[in-house]
């Protein structure tokens, strides 16, 4: 026991049973293969798994789809029959069909229970059948909901070249064509992006965001003259950042611990810890880290974050003084808390899967400093919750805002508890100062709605039973 | 391996799991993964279900994998037994618990030594059999489990009740207008005279399941769920069974004749021939759309079905038997039962396909090119993308299967129902010829033009670039905001900056 761990603790902590609903990990390749535009994801598991991806993601039918499930039966379970022939099978049937640039493996529950050897069988088929394969073990023995992401960048990770191209002019004689289109407007930006921006070390920011939020946050580190050399993951999978030995990282998702580690340990990144960049607070604390880490003043940023907050002025009346509390489903939840309380909220309970105290150590900071000038209790934190433990809790409580996974949002709404999914605030755009109000905008509809009902009467919608 | 897209039916557990919710205190532990208890959210979401649904998972996770689960399901199963006192507790694993072979059969006796409530191992290979099957054979083993408990306490009821009555075997929650199924066939059975004597799994109390002897028969009226039961009921208590979907105008009667049959064996005096006639001439309009001049226009139309066994055969018998629809072919995804199948379909269309694999129904479709499809969820997103239209008919289920208007698929209702989604999956009768004249009456082009008419701004390549990537649905709103903005403010050009400077001003 340091000395540091016999102060009075700040944030409490605790553990519970881990009964609670999420989504699987696998659920990552729904963002993932719209992001990487040149992928093709391969779940490598069982009905179960699939079932999932076409129900509760319900995005397996549309368009295209660059993923798939490999699914494993009866013959595999028992090994009759051999894993390096069958997965040779499918991926040349994928490389016919679609001929992606990479092709992802997502292992399951089942393969590791199996004890498939993905990483191993990997590298043998890759040199045979000529295409890139990356193995993610994007399991829910060991991970939860959206830490699938991670596991697949922290994979990803290990695919960005290390070096950069040596000599501009050797890039531009193999484009050599589209240097010609593109002559005029080529020179324009390189003109410009000299002059515009600090000399710094390079900057590779890390998190799948959709591309309008990586332009936007490209463009806030632009205005205090930070260039982002590049984003892991990129639109393409050969598009894939360089990472050079004492590059900085900064990662923009709060569940991306282990893509931090394989960036440090790996790739001997420098990784900057900050708040993430979600509500005009994150944001700021996000962009004046990087800014501090390079030794640059920001411009106007103080304004900036006061001009959002100020366009945010209508909403926050209507949250003003309610209280949130957060279930725990995909890791977003303390920054979530964070931004809901500087909009003047109380927050009693964070349930969150799990809790990387390290990588999250700037963002828990910025959550106990932000109580402490708000002058509000600070949440407890509860890892691996039990979702019947919290409808009690709930129910005890009286809270204003439940944000819940999809299992329990209807029965409360039936119960006249106010709720929103949480999975929303994974795939809607929440991240920089743009999208502020958007944060907004989902947290404040439950309230709008029931403002627009309140004559009505209708509130609770279940029978009680006589408590016992 | 098998590479899959979409699957036409579920996982086991899935099968298990709705049996097990549908009844009333009835709690599911599942055995599985973190994640895999996404039963909960279909039954929450797609049901809009007011109740928490009552299944919990017991977790596996990297611990119970190296060192087995030890306390932890007995232990998950006592705490709901304290919670929830529920009647029953039935466990299941996964596909991917299954695979860890742990001996689930000996927690459920170490559990059931100390909790108040019966518990049952769910019986099934989560590799042979799908959610259909599973969840035949659920049922199937909840019900024998306590007609034999009854049976070994002798608290069996004797006889038969006094007047005709009948069993519903077969509604689930999770089930394709399951619900408005079952208040029609209650409707039904009410206007026949009959009483009905229990409704299972839906809505059911398993103490309750010792008055199914009860019955004077059981209607079973999907092919998938239910016909286990059934046959157990007929070899232990010599019960008649009826297993006619009453689905469609020829149908319906059909089932009813056989449950007239199966009373009159038993010494009741009914006959329900005025009735049908009545039902048929008068009440249906399906029988009268037939004849109508709407459904002239459909004769020897071409259509394609698939779907279940239940749902594609009955659907095939109304289009070519009573609307004189043209079909060319008819498929099932039920393989396990595909004898069923061809038996029933093979003289109303011209070739039966069975499969599982929707690309080889997607291109099916694109080879014969129907006028409709009549399908699942899938033919009708093959069905947008060759610019046919599709009726569903069938699971797997969708938001849109659990309306909230009345919408059975059985009885004379089911056949009003079934015409109206005929007829609107077509194009209409004059639509069609109007179509041909004039080229159809699409305006969206000329909207499309209307947005960006008489803009005095430029817009730059990044821009433009930007706004190309917001989605098409909600593009031109924010283009028509963002250069009122540009305009507001006096900017010539909108570049990436001017367009996010109008979103987060505009707040759109």
């Amino acid at each position: 026991m340091t000395l540091a761990d016999t102060k009075p603790q700040a944030l409490d902590f605790e553990c519970e049973t881990g009964n609670y609903h999420t989504f699987c990990p696998i659920s990552c390749v729904a963002w993932l293969y719209q992001k990487i535009e040149d992928s093709f994801f391969l779940v490598i598991g069982t009905k179960t798994c699939g079932y999932f991806l076409q129900n509760a993601m319900g995005v397996m039918i549309f368009a295209e789809p660059r993923y798939a499930m490999a699914e494993l039966e009866e013959g595999d379970i028992s090994a009759q029959l051999n894993d390096y022939e069958e997965l040779k099978r499918l991926c040349l049937q994928i490389k016919r069909d679609r001929n992606p640039s990479v092709i992802v493996w997502i292992g399951t529950c089942t393969t590791e229970i199996i004890k498939t050897d993905l990483e191993g069988l990997a590298p043998r088929l890759e040199a045979e059948i000529d295409i890139p394969i990356v193995v993610a073990r994007a399991n829910g023995l060991d991970y939860a909901f959206t830490q699938g992401e991670d596991t697949v960048l922290a994979a990803m990770a290990h695919r960005c070249p290390d070096k950069a191209p040596v000599l501009e002019a050797e890039k531009k004689e193999r484009n050599a064509i589209s240097t010609l289109l593109n002559f005029g407007k080529h020179k324009d930006d390189v003109a410009t992006a000299d002059s515009e921006y600090h000399d710094h070390p390079p900057l590779v920011l890390f998190g799948s965001l959709p591309d309008p939020v990586v332009t936007q946050l490209t463009l806030e580190l632009k205005r205090h003259g930070i260039k982002v050399s590049g984003w892991l993951p990129s639109k393409r999978f050969t598009e894939l950042p360089v990472l050079e030995e004492g590059y900085y990282v900064s990662g923009v998702n709060p569940f991306l611990s282990r893509t931090a580690t394989t960036l440090m340990r790996r790739r001997k990144c420098k990784l900057i810890g900050a708040p993430f960049p979600i509500g005009p607070d994150g944001t700021r604390a996000w962009i004046a880290k990087i800014c501090s880490v390079f030794g640059v003043e920001p411009q106007g940023l103080e304004e900036r974050e006061a001009q959002i907050w100020q366009g945010l002025e209508d909403y926050i009346q209507l949250i003003r003084g309610k209280s949130v509390f957060f279930m725990g489903d995909n890791l977003l939840e303390v920054s979530l808390a964070r931004f809901l309380i500087r909009c003047g909220m109380t927050c009693p309970e964070i349930g969150i899967p799990y809790m990387d105290k390290r990588y999250q150590a700037a963002e828990l900071q910025l959550l106990e400093q932000t109580c402490s000038e708000m002058g509000v209790p600070l949440p407890r934190i509860v890892e691996k919750p039990d979702n019947y433990n919290q409808i009690q809790r709930i129910k005890d409580l009286n809270v204003d805002l439940v944000i819940t996974g999809m299992a329990h949002a209807n029965p409360l709404e039936a119960r006249g508890i106010s709720t929103k999914w949480s999975v929303e605030f994974t795939f809607a755009q929440i991240h920089g100062f743009t999208n502020a109000r958007d944060i907004l905008e989902l947290v404040t509809r439950p309230l709008r709605r029931n403002h627009s009902l309140k004559d009505l009467g209708w509130d609770k919608l279940v029978q009680e039973a006589a408590s016992v | 391996m098998k590479l899959a897209y979409w699957m036409y039916a579920g996982p086991a557990h899935i099968g298990t799991l709705r049996i097990a919710s549908s009844f009333k205190r009835v709690h599911g532990i599942m055995h599985a993964p973190l994640g895999d208890d996404y039963f909960n959210v279909m039954r929450s979401m797609l049901e809009r279900e007011r109740d928490f649904t009552p299944v919990t998972a017991s977790i596996v996770d990297r611990h119970v994998l190296a060192r087995g689960s030890q306390e932890k399901v007995v232990d998950n199963i006592t705490r709901k037994d304290g919670e929830e006192h529920p009647d029953l507790i039935v466990l299941t694993p996964t596909c991917t618990s299954s695979i860890l072979q742990e001996d689930l059969e000996n927690f459920v006796e170490r559990a059931s030594m100390t909790t108040q409530s019966d518990v049952l191992l769910a019986d099934v290979n989560h590799y042979r059999v799908n959610e259909l099957q599973a969840a035949d054979r659920t049922l199937d083993q909840i019900v024998q489990f306590y007609l034999e408990k009854a049976k070994a306490k002798g608290e069996l009821p004797e006889g038969k009740t006094a007047k005709p009555s009948v069993n519903i075997i077969g509604t689930t929650t999770l089930g394709f207008h399951n619900h408005h199924d079952c208040t029609e066939l209650k409707r039904l059975m009410a206007d026949l005279g009959i009483e009905v004597n229990e409704v299972i799994p839906d809505g059911a109390s398993v103490h309750n399941l010792k008055r199914l002897p009860q019955a004077w028969f059981n209607l079973v009226p999907y092919r998938e769920i239910g016909g286990m039961t059934a046959r157990y009921l007929e070899d232990a208590f010599a019960m008649a069974t009826v297993d006619i979907a009453p689905m469609g105008v020829v149908e319906t009667a059909r089932c009813i004749r056989r449950i007239q049959q199966v009373l009159n064996a038993q010494g009741a005096d009914v006959n329900y021939e005025d009735f049908i006639d009545h039902q048929t001439r008068h009440v249906s309009q399906a029988a009268w759309f037939s004849r109508s001049i709407d459904c002239q226009n459909l004769t020897g139309k071409k259509a394609v079905v698939f779907g279940d066994n239940t749902h594609a055969a009955a659907m095939t018998k109304i289009l070519a038997r009573e609307m004189g629809i043209h079909v060319v072919w008819a498929g099932t995804y039920c393989k396990y039962d595909a004898d069923w199948f061809q038996e029933q379909v093979s003289e109303y269309c011209d070739e039966v396909i069975i499969t599982d694999d929707h690309t080889v129904i997607g291109d099916a479709i694109a080879r014969v090119e129907p006028s409709a499809i009549f399908g699942t969820q899938m033919e009708r997103h093959v069905g947008k993308r060759l610019d046919i239209p599709c009726g569903v008919i069938a699971a797997p289920i969708h938001i849109q299967n659990f309306p909230i208007g009345y919408k059975p698929f059985l009885g004379y209702e089911g056949t009003n129902q079934v015409a109206d989604l005929v007829y609107n999956s077509f194009t209409l009768g004059m639509e069609d010829h109007l179509l041909e004249i004039f080229g159809g009456h699409d305006t969206k082009d000329v909207i499309t033009k209307g947005i960006s008419a008489d803009s005095d701004l430029a817009w730059t390549a990044d821009g433009l670039a930007e706004l190309n990537k917001i989605p098409g649905f909600v593009r031109g709103k924010v283009k028509r905001n963002t250069e009122k903005f540009a305009r507001d403010r006096g900017f010539t050009a909108i570049n990436v900056e001017v367009l996010y400077a109008a979103k987060e001003s505009v707040g759109a």
